[in-house]
């Protein structure tokens, strides 16, 4: 009767207040540069970190990804992270660590995301670590410190929701084009107040890689929780990370790990079912995540939607600087860039690779994976030369032109192609036009210049 | 914070839907520290030209005695920057009324003394109708969960938790302490019965 959510919940739950919040311990808590409000908090209560054993630094937001910082704002912003953390001794990934990365691809790199834990971070995409049937969720400076101070959260358990992907995923399409497909389905709002549990065929044959990036995009369609249920290909990521339980503590943790799964006859307060034979690779068009749609589709017509549309579609097509009912194949881009919490792990660089190998790009553009560890891997498979004989740029890793806070970001009225999560207005830059998409698609807009259809470029090639 | 459970204010309307955290605050301005005030890079990039000049008619600019903002559906999604909600309070706003929030926008405004009132898609229309482009005078009472203007009143949404932390203004911190020994308690049964959630290996140094 009961689903995943409830047993995660149960198990962390300390007490629960009269109004029904429940006080939650916290397994870990990941911080990176943007913690500094909350440190300062901390500072000011003259309170110190209550478990630096569970607390991880990572330098991510403002990494830079080619040569020193661009500011001397951005540097102090790293230097200030290094040094709370050195002060309350939490381990930190600095910049110079060989363990440096995102936070999001970091944290189950390195072993420190495990099944049936809390991790909590402020950041939205902290939902990428539910994809190891972990309570993972972001919170805001206050809450940050919170957690610094007492190791534990307040939290209303939230509804849950059950989304089902049933049948096999077709060639060329991926767990982006799953996220988005729903994400369009169901509105930036359609799961907000809910933990989103993904289930189904075609969720289970996803790799961890694809797993988290679908539970890392369940913030932009209002979820801060998303989760899959661990099983085997959970465990084997797991076996020999660095943080991970050893010996006969894995043994354990596993048989434990087994348990962690929705009983078959829970009740969902939502349930959702899509079919992954209908989900075509998948572009945005417009300034929020909701406005994907099919590469094979045409751009919205404000004179046919409904009057209650037409406004925020014309302003959103103003921006965008599209024509309506052109086909989205017909847009033509300016730079692409690969990177991100959303798709820089090793099967998305592989991804890229599979298209661009032996292939020149048209446009110029960014290869950040997403840690050192990603960077490294992707030398070794000799990945780094694709992307430069294509003309990409390959560069260090962090957040760089997903958030633009680093100094790498897409100038006014410029289009990208981007394998990040969101295409908010300004997002990757002041004026900036963002269309997401997976890696691969991103690989095909960058050879032909335009929003592509990878599909036929994949023909004859072994779709990494 | 400060504690609150009445307000009468100007309230102006923000006819846009999906205003994400990113417009709220660019990420640009992020690395200011908070004592210097956010009030001015709320909006930013909506309410100021590319060389910095104020546009006249954006709503907070011709009205920046505003304490009460109406705007459309997820208002504050995406990105959790508390410094969204800094800017909106360091530029003096006290409530943002519409049909829904970020789930955790909304956590950090209540955090930070800001009241997210969630009414419904029709009250909303009816509210953002009214107000047109000028501000008018409302009246908010957390404690009954009621707006009103013009001798009508509205109900607005908002849990009791979090109801209950704006009308006292409490830290959570403060909270938490009471609970210091169901917390140890915890702890020690978490690491005898599953030590292996404790990371294996112990510090980078």
């Amino acid at each position: 009767m009961t689903t995943l959510l409830d047993k995660l919940w149960a198990a962390q739950e300390i007490v629960k207040s009269a109004d029904g919040r429940s006080l939650l311990w916290v397994d870990r808590h990941l911080v990176h540069e943007g913690s500094h409000h909350a440190f300062a908090k901390l500072a000011a209560r003259g309170a110190r970190v209550a478990e630096p054993r569970l607390t991880f630094g990572v330098v991510d937001h403002y990494a830079p990804t080619r040569g020193p910082a661009a500011s001397p704002a951005i540097a102090r912003m790293i230097d200030t992270l290094e040094q709370n953390a050195a002060q309350h001794r939490v381990p930190c990934f600095g910049l110079n660590d060989p363990r440096q990365g995102i936070v999001h691809v970091v944290g189950p790199e390195q072993g420190l995301t495990l099944p049936g834990l809390l991790v909590t971070c402020g950041d939205s995409h902290t939902s990428t670590h539910g994809a190891f049937g972990a309570l993972a969720f972001g919170i805001g400076a206050t809450d940050v410190a919170h957690v610094l101070a007492t190791q534990t959260i307040w939290q209303s358990k939230p509804k849950s929701m059950r989304l089902t992907v049933t049948g096999a995923l077709g060639p060329g399409v991926g767990a982006k084009d799953i996220a988005l497909a729903w994400i369009a389905k169901l509105g930036t709002g359609g799961a907000q107040g809910h933990a989103v549990e993904y289930a189904g065929e075609a969720v289970r044959a996803l790799s961890m890689e694809g797993r988290m990036t679908l539970c890392n995009l369940s913030i932009e369609g209002g979820a801060r929780f998303g989760m899959v249920a661990p099983d085997e290909t959970t465990f084997s990521y797991i076996e020999g990370r660095p943080y991970a339980p050893k010996g006969a503590g894995f043994d354990e943790a596993v048989a434990y790990w087994r348990t962690l799964n929705s009983d078959t006859d829970a009740a969902f307060d939502r349930d959702v079912t899509i079919e992954a034979a209908e989900i075509a690779p998948i572009v945005t068009w417009g300034t929020s995540p909701e406005d994907a749609l099919p590469v094979t589709a045409t751009i919205p017509n404000p004179s046919q939607a409904s009057e209650a549309d037409a406004d925020r579609i014309t302003a959103t097509i103003d921006y965008m600087g599209l024509t309506p009912g052109k086909a989205l194949t017909e847009v033509e881009i300016d730079q692409v860039f690969i990177g991100s919490c959303t798709n820089a792990r090793i099967e998305d660089l592989r991804a890229a690779a599979a298209v661009l190998a032996g292939r020149r790009a048209k446009v110029p553009g960014l290869v950040s994976p997403g840690s050192r560890q990603v960077k490294a891997q992707a030398e070794a498979e000799g990945l780094d030369r694709i992307f430069a004989q294509a003309g990409l740029e390959w560069v260090g890793s962090g957040c760089s032109m997903c958030v633009a806070m680093n100094g790498d970001s897409v100038a006014p009225g410029k289009r990208c192609a981007s394998t990040t999560n969101r295409n908010f207005r300004g997002r990757q830059g002041r004026g900036a036009r963002t269309h997401l998409m997976s890696p691969a698609m991103v690989a095909a807009a960058a050879v032909t210049g335009r929003l592509t259809d990878v599909r036929p470029m994949l023909k004859g090639r072994d779709a990494a | 914070m400060t504690a609150w459970s009445q307000h009468k204010g100007k309230a102006i309307a923000l006819t846009l839907e999906n205003i994400d955290t990113d417009q709220l605050i660019p990420a640009r301005f992020m690395s200011t520290p908070r004592a210097e005030g956010y009030g001015d890079f709320l909006l930013h990039d909506m309410r100021k030209t590319s060389d910095g000049a104020p546009i006249p008619d954006f709503p907070i600019n011709r009205h920046p005695e505003a304490s009460i903002l109406v705007a459309g559906r997820n208002f504050g999604s995406g990105s959790s920057r508390e410094a969204a909600v800094y800017a909106l309070v360091d530029f003096g706003i006290r409530a943002v009324i519409a049909p829904s929030f970020g789930d955790i926008f909304a956590a950090n405004a209540v955090n930070n003394g800001l009241l997210p009132a969630r009414v419904t898609d029709e009250d909303a229309a009816r509210l953002l109708a009214r107000l047109g482009a000028g501000p008018v005078e409302l009246s908010l009472d957390i404690e009954t969960r009621t707006l009103s203007l013009d001798n009508q009143t509205m109900p607005f949404s908002l849990s009791a938790p979090w109801a209950e932390k704006l009308i006292n203004g409490w830290d959570d911190i403060d909270l938490t302490e009471h609970h210091r020994p169901a917390i140890s308690a915890y702890r020690a049964r978490r690491a005898e019965t599953q030590p292996w959630v404790f990371p294996a290996e112990d510090t980078a140094g």
